[in-house]
């Protein structure tokens, strides 16, 4: 038994929670233990980097060091003895030089003449049968290049990677309508995927002339494809097996697939395998982040108090290549409105191209960002109508019926009140708001610390955006062994989430077997199907889906066979594998060309409730406490579901407040764990999670996936708080001690996160010395209530 | 003349440079890749070992500071086949998620409960803030802590 204490101020006593005892909303059966922990919790699970190949060699990549250039040689010192080592550039790449996904824009390696549009761009690739000598080599490799000028701001930025619009009503209309109008421009920066495990492949030549790679990845199928065109290979000399993976949270969606392109090339012309190993700077310097972006919002409200107009125009950067940017900006669109019932609603998304690497998938995709300015006006107007966030929220969430900005109607799962109400009780949100209002009238000029709770809600569709669960579909099977053992086939990947423990429960449910009856086939293409990508919370959802309809038929084809129950049955029936593939949801349409219909399939529901401390004379906050409560449809695993929401919720937390990437030149400068910092165990809140269930009828158990929800939540609930306690709204994430100092005492603000600062003048000394001004954004966030236009 | 000490209970030496960091030493010459990278500059925590039952990263001590002490690594801690009281109450309360930070977090946990650790939540907070976990929230790593901490005072309540 394990006591949580919890905070001062709070009545409830003390919680005894025995780990895995189900409280409300959980499933009273207790919950297996995970598939590959007993490997994991004895150094036994074989993560990329413990792979041992003999004879393997060493491979590093040559990157540009300037953000925008032409490579007009790539220069090898004669000093050096190159018979020692491979080279690879872009002339020994033997099919199309691209990094495939959705656009053809980004090389394998830029080729001479080519144009280097960021910084940490590769040119060339070198591998050596050591260490030393690999080092010793790459110091004699030089890109020889011609600068050109660079775009680090998205809005100076010609070059337009997606567009969208999303709109019903008339917005401008429903606007000169409303009594009441507030404004906001919101920032927030790149935030860093931050797994421990960097990323990392190892690529063995294989005798047929194909090449097999081993790593660490969310999507063997995206690496898959990648192979097979610019390697030109057929799919059976394009092999990928994924290693045990140490977290992805979205960077290892599209960033493995240009590191297992490197690795093939250097071990098909050394023929030996080849290792790719990052360290954490080379990770941090190259891989992709969550996109900045700038969210300009104008919500409008009726002398009767609801919302009747929304206009919003969200701006994410891209990066220098497009990768996953036109998806990840349709759902930051989609979203954008927060979960909110308007009848007048026009946002326009449009992601930029600038010379900083590419940024990509990170958690929550597109939503956090536009989410943090939706639930940011929703608390500024509460403020402005003096009334209780949590009771406006009340009166505007989306109910059963109600529709959205695409013209969704939202038919059923719709648990927006029951999360409020769940996590505002649990919290006693009103009783410690009263508490903090108190405080704050009563604080005295001298005081040091201040207390604050904020609330915010979120949606998040489930599953792909639009069409793209159809386009996917997606293939999983289930097998019954000609050694007549039971085996699960899909290609999602296991990085901790908890899909190698779900995945049996649900089948070994459905067959009426034990849990340990079922295995689970290694995700490598030469043996699963393509189950689509481990990304966009679909996995529990979608492919645990076709996974109970595959045991399904295999239990009713085998007791058909046997005439027993599948359980006593099975070890005599017949071989056989049961492939599913997906089929549209019924009812769920959605139109591409007018961006109107079902936008998802499903929406998950969280509302979280922070409670921070800021001192106040350095503006330094300490988050205390956060409640949530996540409609997630159907908890399948308790306690993996609370893990993936405190996980989720701290890494909010971090974006919250903590974790900045800043660039000068278009290059990261905290580029390593010891500037780069992600919260501690000393840093992390309390947390509670109440996890609610309200099923999706389209999936057969009714789950909605998790792993996204908490992180839209977090970090407006957190920002919400530091308002509470100290008066002041903070635009700009993450809320750093010294943007809640400049927004207490009116001083200026720090520059922009997301946005490069220019490389400094060689005739000025240092870039302390840039102008104080140096905010490269042509606006400033204003800061309230200076700006609120009330009418 | 090569660098002697003990790893887990057993004695090994290896002709290395002795500015070769401990990490690769385990890793790589020992075959030992229970024990992770995860920075490499002593942020992280994923390379922790008990060196003479103090927490190290071990991608911070040249395996020349080694010589002569006695070093616990992840694969020390199971009991044979069977995993430690530590390591169970991990996999029980959901404390390993993608289980890279698991190895280092589990050998601060055990130097924690060793010197007499106890359930204590912020006290357990203090004794990890040298792993970083991204996955958790450390929520339940702290619970799975805090019951073997329960567990051992249990079966030994002195």
């Amino acid at each position: 038994m394990t006591t949580r204490t919890l905070p001062p101020g709070t009545v409830e006593a003390p919680v005894i929670v025995p780990p895995g005892t189900p409280t409300s909303g959980r499933a009273t059966d207790r919950p297996p233990l995970r598939r590959e922990g007993p490997e994991k919790l004895t150094g036994l699970a074989k993560y990329a980097d413990d792979l041992v190949f003999p004879g393997a060699w060493y491979g590093a990549t040559v990157r540009s060091t300037e953000p925008h250039a032409r490579l007009l040689a790539i220069d090898l010192d004669e000093a050096f003895d190159w018979s020692r080592v491979v080279i690879v550039t872009a002339e020994d790449i033997p099919g199309e030089n691209v990094v495939s996904l959705i656009d053809d824009d980004q090389p394998v390696l830029v080729p001479v003449g080519g144009e280097i549009r960021h910084q940490a761009e590769p040119v060339a690739l070198i591998a050596a049968a050591d260490r030393g000598t690999l080092r010793e080599a790459r110091r004699h490799v030089t890109a020889r290049t011609e600068r050109l000028a660079p775009i680090f701001d998205p809005l100076l930025s010609k070059q337009e990677f997606a567009h969208y619009v999303v709109e019903r009503g008339d917005a401008a209309a429903g606007m000169k309508a409303a009594e009441l109008v507030i404004e906001g421009t919101y920032r927030v920066g790149h935030q860093e995927q931050l797994y421990i495990e960097n990323q990392a492949m190892i690529a063995v030549p294989r005798e047929d002339g194909g090449v097999t790679v081993h790593g660490s990845c969310q999507c063997p199928y995206y690496i898959h494809k990648a192979m097979k065109r610019a390697l030109a290979l057929t799919g059976e000399l394009a092999v990928v097996v994924q290693a045990e993976t140490g977290g992805g949270f979205g960077g290892k969606e599209e960033y493995p697939s240009i590191l297992a392109l490197h690795a093939a090339l250097l071990a098909l012309k050394c023929h030996k395998p080849v290792r790719m190993i990052y360290d954490r700077h080379e990770d941090i310097s190259a891989t992709t982040k969550r996109h900045p972006a700038v969210v300009r919002y104008r919500s409008g409200v009726s002398r009767e108090g609801e919302l009747v107009a929304q206009e919003i125009e969200v701006i994410m950067d891209g990066g220098a290549y497009c990768t996953l940017t036109p998806v990840v900006l349709s759902r930051g669109t989609l979203h954008a409105g927060g979960p909110y019932r308007c009848e007048n609603v026009r946002v326009v998304g449009r992601a930029m191209a600038t010379n900083t690497p590419p940024n990509g998938a990170f958690r929550g995709f597109g939503a956090p960002q536009t989410e943090f300015a939706a639930e940011m006006q929703v608390n500024r107007i509460a403020a402005a109508l003096d009334t209780s966030p949590l009771e406006l929220r009340r009166r505007w969430v989306y109910r059963e019926g109600d529709i959205t900005p695409t013209g969704q109607v939202l038919r059923e799962s719709v648990g927006g009140i029951e999360v409020i109400e769940a996590a505002a009780e649990a919290s006693g949100f009103e009783r410690v708001r009263r508490q903090t209002a108190n405080a704050r009238e009563s604080r005295t000029d001298g005081a040091r610390l201040a207390s604050g709770i904020g609330l915010a809600l979120a949606w998040h569709g489930a599953g792909f955006t639009g069409s793209g669960e159809v386009k996917l579909a997606s293939v999983a099977s289930v097998e019954l062994t000609t050694e007549h053992r039971i085996r699960i086939l899909t290609a999602s990947t296991e990085m901790g989430q908890g899909t190698k423990t779900i995945f049996p429960q649900l089948v070994a449910e459905r067959l009426g077997v034990d849990y340990d009856e079922v295995e689970i086939a290694p995700q490598d293409t030469s043996i699963v199907p393509d189950s689509g990508p481990t990304v966009a919370s679909r996995t529990a959802m979608v492919v645990g889906g076709l996974l109970i309809r595959a045991a399904e038929r295999l239990r009713v084809e085998v007791e058909a066979e046997t005439g027993r129950s599948f359980a006593a049955g099975y070890r005599e029936a017949r071989p056989r594998r049961i492939d599913e593939q997906f089929v549209p949801y019924p009812g769920v349409q959605f139109d591409d060309a007018t961006y109107t219909g079902d936008a998802y399939p499903a929406f998950g529901w969280a509302c979280a409730v922070a409670r921070v401390d800021v001192d106040l004379d350095t503006g330094e906050v300490a988050v205390r406490e956060v409640v949530s409560a996540d409609d997630i449809g159907h908890v399948i695993h308790p306690i993996l579901a609370e893990g993936q929401v405190e996980g989720g919720t701290l890494q909010a937390v971090g974006y919250a407040t903590i974790e900045e990437m800043k660039l000068v030149d278009g290059r990261y400068l905290n580029d390593r764990l010891a500037t780069y910092l992600i919260p501690t165990s000393l840093d992390a809140p309390r947390m509670r999670s109440i996890l609610v269930e309200k099923p999706f009828s389209g999936a057969p158990h009714g789950a909605k996936g998790v792993g996204e929800l908490p992180m839209d939540v977090g970090a407006p609930a957190v920002v919400a708080a530091i308002h509470d306690a100290t008066g002041v709204w903070v635009h700009d994430l993450p809320a750093t001690p010294e943007r809640i100092v400049a927004a207490m005492t009116g001083g200026p603000m720090p520059p922009a996160p997301g946005v490069s600062l220019e490389a400094p003048d060689p005739r000025q000394p240092a870039i302390e010395d840039l102008p104080a001004g140096g905010d490269p954004m042509p606006f400033r966030a204003p800061t309230d209530p200076h700006e609120d236009r009330e009418r | 003349m090569g660098y002697r000490f003990f790893v887990n209970g057993e004695q090994v030496e290896v002709e290395v440079p002795g500015m070769r960091r401990l990490l690769d030493v385990l890793r790589e010459d020992l075959g030992l890749t229970g024990t992770k990278e995860g920075c490499g500059e002593g942020e992280c925590g994923a390379c922790s070992v008990l060196l003479d039952g103090a927490v190290v990263d071990s991608c911070l001590v040249p395996v020349c500071q080694a010589s002569g002490t006695s070093v616990r690594t992840v694969e020390g801690m199971s009991e044979g086949e069977r995993l430690n009281d530590l390591q169970a109450a991990f996999l029980e309360a959901g404390g390993a998620q993608c289980g890279i930070c698991t190895p280092g977090m589990l050998m601060a946990a055990e130097a924690y409960l060793v010197a007499g650790g106890s359930r204590d939540e912020d006290a357990i907070r203090e004794a990890i803030a040298g792993n970083l976990c991204r996955c958790t929230g450390y929520t339940k790593i702290i619970d799975a802590i805090a019951l073997a901490a329960e567990r051992r005072r249990a079966a030994d309540p002195h």
